[in-house]
């Protein structure tokens, strides 16, 4: 009798506590109340582990960081949150998508704000990325150890771009069309090359890359498909793949760079700007016990924690705030502003001008010179030199600060002014004079293909690039010049496409001008 | 002594090991190999290249038609009738015609009336099609195909 009316009492306890008990099966730990609790919270917990437990204050400044990397990741959240959405409704066919996504504009209940901002957040994560690498670059941040982490950062900046163009494909309008049959022939383009020197018919890597993109000789229900599977699937999960160990690499290197954080010869880190002794105090215990079992330096012992604030609440609190500013950038501006959709996508008459989002219009320029060295050549070149820039300049004075100091800033000024000089002449010289084929015109063409107003910028960036190099004798110096020049060429000839370009891409001052018809 | 001819026994353990690791390493391989093939389409999906565009008859020289679905223009002169693709040989934009030839409008590209090459990026010039009879005696166009410029069939 006592046994089951105690039984019945424990299990009685048993419900009242079940609240508390699930809570404490959830959270494993009660609400932190110390900083030493803080910390160990992040360290023990999967979704807060990525950050270090202490954060150096240097990492905090708005006027360092500006917040773009978690901006950036900040939208690629808002992005998968709202894509996922949009996948319920979107259909991937040629007959339906057009019309799927009048749906999401007209019927579906929030449908087009979603929409909308999925596009806005996808602009600005265009832009947080690009202002990210830009920061990165400026402020030396590239160099050891994280020569390897600036190259994955390129990767998942062409991994966001690859999520744009495949991302306005899939609404199969006029823009949809139009450019996955321009993008699929730049993948065709070395056929030009291959043409032009005559060995198309035995190594065809154009045709080879274009059936590849589109799984069919012309754009149709397969290549959507394909590019569907790539928007939804492939390269977010390659986006988040790379994220992942570029947030853990910075980690794993000590946090965000800073002034005097760089080895010495002997091997053995410095504090801050002079040496100063670490000395175990009273402050949380971080200890690196498991890692005792390998040999070698452990990861970012030789912080002296007295420097140091805990992550949590200052470092979480700033995501946070970054998080909730660009989810209220994107809220308003999709608020304001639709996302276009253009015509049903009409295979015999393209737009006139047909032109690419905005990010790609500098790409559009430069293919209106050239379509494999504009659309393959001068990415590529472009994109290599950048993934070199931590190998070949390898300076290890003055990370963190912005342009390594007053001299940068200097070099910095004058390539921005010899950049922009030279974008600028190299795309009026053939709108005012016209260029090879209307001097010479019988020339061969591959004197078209390779000497060209892309070709000519890109060397002459890499020859101001080597100039700096001889006049300042560093690396790091030569390398923000040409940073820049390649920065402010980007924007100018992104300019000149999205403003000066009309019908024909013919150079107009003005949309007002352009010829009706 | 160990060599070629006499070689150190190789333990147990590290034989499992290496057939373990080799094995891994040529299944991996093997697989990836197998996987992307399959992106590749081996038949491609696609509507034949040829274009019937109506009797020899509905072709007195001077005529010019344009088939905007096919993306062809015919025309017929005394020397017979010939037939031009209207896709940029760039980057594959239908070009349009204007007075003074014809114009890509994505990248600029300028072609004069028989489709040679007058200015922007286009790297050659527009193509002209091959044309033959059905049976039916209707003309038939080549999309697919390609003949020199200047090429007339004779009617």
């Amino acid at each position: 009798m006592t046994t089951k009316t105690s039984g019945l009492g424990l299990f009685w306890q048993n419900v009242v506590s079940l609240p508390s008990s699930l809570r404490e099966s959830f959270a494993r730990r009660s609400a932190p109340t110390s900083d030493r609790a803080r910390s160990q919270s992040i360290f023990a917990n999967i979704f807060l582990h990525i950050h270090s437990t202490r954060v150096h204050p240097h990492a905090l400044r708005l006027s360092y960081t500006w917040g773009l990397g978690v901006a950036s990741a900040a939208l690629f959240f808002i992005l998968t949150v709202t894509g996922v959405l949009l996948m319920i409704y979107y259909k991937p066919s040629t007959e339906l998508a057009y019309q799927s996504i009048k749906d999401l504009h007209y019927v579906v209940p929030t449908g087009r704000f979603i929409r909308n901002i999925h596009r806005w957040a996808a602009q600005l994560m265009v832009i947080t990325v690009l202002l990210h690498m830009a920061r990165v670059f400026y402020t030396g941040s590239y160099k050891k150890p994280r020569e390897f982490n600036w190259v994955i950062g390129l990767g998942l900046f062409v991994l966001t771009l690859a999520l744009s163009f495949t991302g306005y494909l899939l609404p199969w309008d006029q823009l949809a069309y139009w450019a996955i049959t321009i993008g699929a022939n730049i993948a065709a383009s070395p056929t030009e090359l291959t043409d032009a020197i005559g060995i198309t018919h035995w190594f065809n890597i154009g045709a080879f890359q274009k059936e590849l993109l589109l799984g069919a000789s012309e754009v149709g229900e397969d290549a959507l498909i394909r590019f569907y599977v790539l928007h939804v699937m492939i390269l977010p999960i390659l986006l988040a793949i790379g994220m992942s160990a570029h947030i853990w690499r910075v980690r794993k290197d000590g946090g965000l760079s800073r002034p005097g954080r760089h080895t010495t010869a002997a091997g053995k880190g410095v504090g801050a700007s002079q040496p100063v002794p670490q000395t175990p105090s009273s402050s949380p215990t971080k200890t690196y016990g498991l890692m005792c079992v390998v040999k070698g330096k452990t990861p970012a012992t030789d912080q002296n924690l007295d420097e140091t604030v805990p992550s949590w609440p200052y470092l979480l609190r700033a995501e946070l705030l970054v998080l909730m500013v660009f989810t209220f950038f994107s809220l308003v501006l999709a608020y304001f502003f639709d996302a276009p959709l253009k015509e049903l996508a009409n295979p015999s008459v393209p737009e006139n001008p047909a032109k690419a989002p905005w990010y790609f219009l500098g790409l559009q320029e430069m293919v209106s010179y050239s379509a494999f060295i504009g659309g393959v050549v001068v990415p590529a070149v472009a994109m290599i030199g950048l993934a070199l820039i931590p190998y070949l300049d390898r300076e290890r004075e003055q990370v963190g600060v912005w342009f390594s100091g007053a001299v940068g800033r200097v070099v910095a000024w004058r390539s921005l002014v010899f950049g922009a000089i030279a974008a600028v002449a190299m795309v009026a010289i053939p709108v005012n004079f016209g260029w090879l084929r209307n001097w010479f015109p019988g020339i061969p063409q591959l004197w078209i293909i390779l000497i060209n107003p892309g070709t000519i910028l890109t060397a002459l960036y890499v020859l101001w690039s080597v100039y700096e190099l001889k006049r300042s004798g560093s690396t790091r110096m030569a390398a923000i010049a040409l940073f820049t020049c390649f920065l402010v060429g980007f924007a100018i000839l992104t300019t000149v496409g999205t403003v000066f370009r009309g019908p024909n891409w013919d150079f107009y001052w003005w949309p007002s001008q352009w010829p009706t018809h | 002594m160990p060599g070629r001819l006499d070689p150190k026994p190789i333990p147990r353990r590290d034989f499992l090991g290496l057939a373990g690791l080799w094995s891994a390493a040529i299944a991996i391989v093997g697989s990836v190999a197998g996987m992307a093939q399959l992106p590749k389409p081996r038949v491609l999906p696609e509507a034949a290249g040829t274009v019937k565009v109506g009797p020899a008859t509905a072709y007195p020289a001077g005529t010019v038609k344009v088939f905007t679905d096919h993306r062809i223009r015919v025309i017929a002169t005394d020397q017979g009738v010939a037939a031009m693709s209207l896709i940029c040989t760039h980057l594959g934009c239908v070009v349009a015609e204007g007075p003074d030839g014809f114009h890509c409008p994505c990248h600029g590209s300028r072609f004069d009336a028989q489709g040679r090459v007058l200015g922007g990026p286009a790297p050659r010039a527009l193509h002209w099609l091959p044309i033959s009879r059905a049976a039916d005696g209707s003309l038939l166009v080549d999309t697919k195909g390609d003949v020199p410029p200047g090429t007339f069939y004779e009617v």
